[in-house]
């Protein structure tokens, strides 16, 4: 399949770059984790309260992390002409994209996943919370990668993007943020996180379907 | 049958929005100076709330202008990015700053209207937070419009932003209410109010026309100044009747 070979190359190129200079990877990662320890610090050791809030607070701080790696998604690839010549490759340019996007997100998204736990031992949150949170995580992080490479394509040239990106994309992480730390606080409150996680599996399939298609238009716009 | 394609050029539509312009100020005007009689002096006092829930005269009026004003300029973009009209980008970044100040209208008077009715200035409520965050939608679409130098690759990465936008708007504002909903506590039921009067009713429809005809008036002048900007160098501005008087 001439596509999904496409596909794997665009995201082994950028796993490979990602290699090659570590440190950017794990700035965010270490973010994240500066982020969630210093939000205690602001409000208190207290256990009641830390476990209340842990949800929402590892929640933002996963989607400001995700932000951190949006702007290195097309920059330097716009900024070495690779990017034109993609757009130019005879394969299609979302397949590539898409690729992209998976890249990021294995980079930015999936650490944040695996370091969860951690960092829910330290707000004292119970195991099986700890499992729905990651769980949320992994369901919820891929679409943050998705609806951020739409703000970081269309701010692709713009004065200030960085900021800009950030102030673009997220109103639209509202209802991932809703969902995935809902999850975990309706789980906790005896509730059930199933409707949660099926509400945050629709948005990853309609966001995986049309979120690849419209960064493509989006990046054909600053490229033209 | 009027030929619209015409009137999609800069050039024909110009002269058009000119002449359009003083017709809805005079309505809006009109249709402003009759909604505010039937709201002070026509409509009745509420018995629950007194006299201060007139503020409803403005503050319901701003919110629908508010989310027509998005869809309207998510009509315009989806027509720019299809037909590849130069009108269009115009349209959207002049009706942009106008919705912004509806939701901020819609917010602040909201506000107002809170403190004394519920005796807090803000409460979590959806519809409430979904209106905050049309405003932000709005903001963003600025910011980025104004970010990007070139006027054309900013109208169309705009129409693409207004377009995901407002594809989001009803999935952020069913996540805000059922996430509302989950956190019942200390929320207020906006939606138990008593069955309106219909004076009342009339008054907020009068109101809602005034901001119509503002909008529309204001939205028209700003594309025209656009217009003037960025075509200043061609044949058909330098033969305007004002640009010819001025030079």
């Amino acid at each position: 399949m001439p596509v999904l070979a496409a596909y794997f190359a665009a995201l082994q190129r950028d796993l490979l770059l990602v290699m090659r200079r570590k440190t950017e990877v794990l700035t965010a990662l270490f973010f994240f984790v500066i982020v969630t320890t210093l939000l205690p610090l602001g409000i208190g050791p207290e256990p009641d309260l830390l476990r209340k809030i842990a949800p929402g607070a590892m929640w933002i701080a996963a989607l400001l992390a995700t932000l951190l790696g949006l702007q290195r998604l097309f920059a330097a690839d716009h900024a070495d002409g690779t990017l034109e010549q993609m757009v130019l490759s005879p394969e299609p340019l979302s397949v590539l994209v898409a690729g992209k996007i998976t890249a990021h997100w294995l980079v930015c998204g999936l650490p944040l996943v695996l370091l969860a736990p951690v960092i829910g031992l330290q707000f004292d949150l119970p195991a099986d919370a700890i499992g729905i949170l990651m769980l949320s995580l992994l369901i919820g992080t891929p679409l943050l990668s998705l609806l951020g490479a739409i703000g970081a394509a269309l701010t692709l040239g713009a004065r200030g993007s960085a900021l800009l990106v950030s102030l673009l994309v997220m109103p639209l992480y509202i209802p991932t943020l809703i969902f995935g730390a809902g999850a975990v606080e309706s789980y906790i409150a005896g509730l059930g996180a199933s409707g949660h996680f099926s509400l945050l599996g629709a948005l990853l399939i309609l966001a995986a379907a049309f979120a690849p298609w419209a960064t493509t238009a989006a990046l054909r716009i600053s490229l033209e | 049958m009027i030929n619209w394609f015409k009137y999609s050029a800069p050039s024909t539509f110009y002269p058009l929005a000119g002449k359009l312009i003083p017709v809805f100020w005079t309505l809006a005007a009109l249709l402003g100076a009759i909604g505010l009689y039937i709201s002070f002096f026509v409509a009745p006092t509420d018995a629950q709330q007194g006299e201060g829930y007139r503020i409803i005269f403005i503050h319901v009026p701003a919110s629908w202008m508010s989310m027509f004003i998005y869809c309207i300029m998510a009509f315009w973009s989806l027509l720019g990015l299809t037909f590849n009209t130069r009108l269009s980008g115009m349209m959207t970044r002049a009706l942009a700053p106008t919705g912004a100040l509806f939701a901020f209208l819609s917010l602040w008077t909201g506000a107002l209207w809170g403190k004394p009715m519920w005796g807090a200035w803000w409460v979590w409520d959806a519809r409430l937070t979904s209106e905050l965050i049309l405003f932000f939608l709005y903001i963003g679409f600025m910011a980025l419009q104004a970010a990007i130098d070139d006027p054309r690759r900013a109208d169309r990465a705009g129409a693409l932003l207004s377009l995901v936008g407002v594809v989001n708007v009803p999935i952020i504002y069913f996540s805000v209410k059922w996430w509302n909903t989950l956190h019942q506590g200390a929320s207020v039921s906006l939606t138990k109010s008593p069955s309106m009067a219909t004076t009342m009713l009339w008054g907020m429809l009068t109101m809602a026309l005034a901001f119509w005809a503002y909008t529309i008036a204001v939205a028209l002048m700003r594309a025209r100044t656009i217009m003037l900007e960025r075509e200043g160098n061609t044949e058909w501005v330098q033969h305007l009747p004002d640009v010819k008087e001025a030079a």
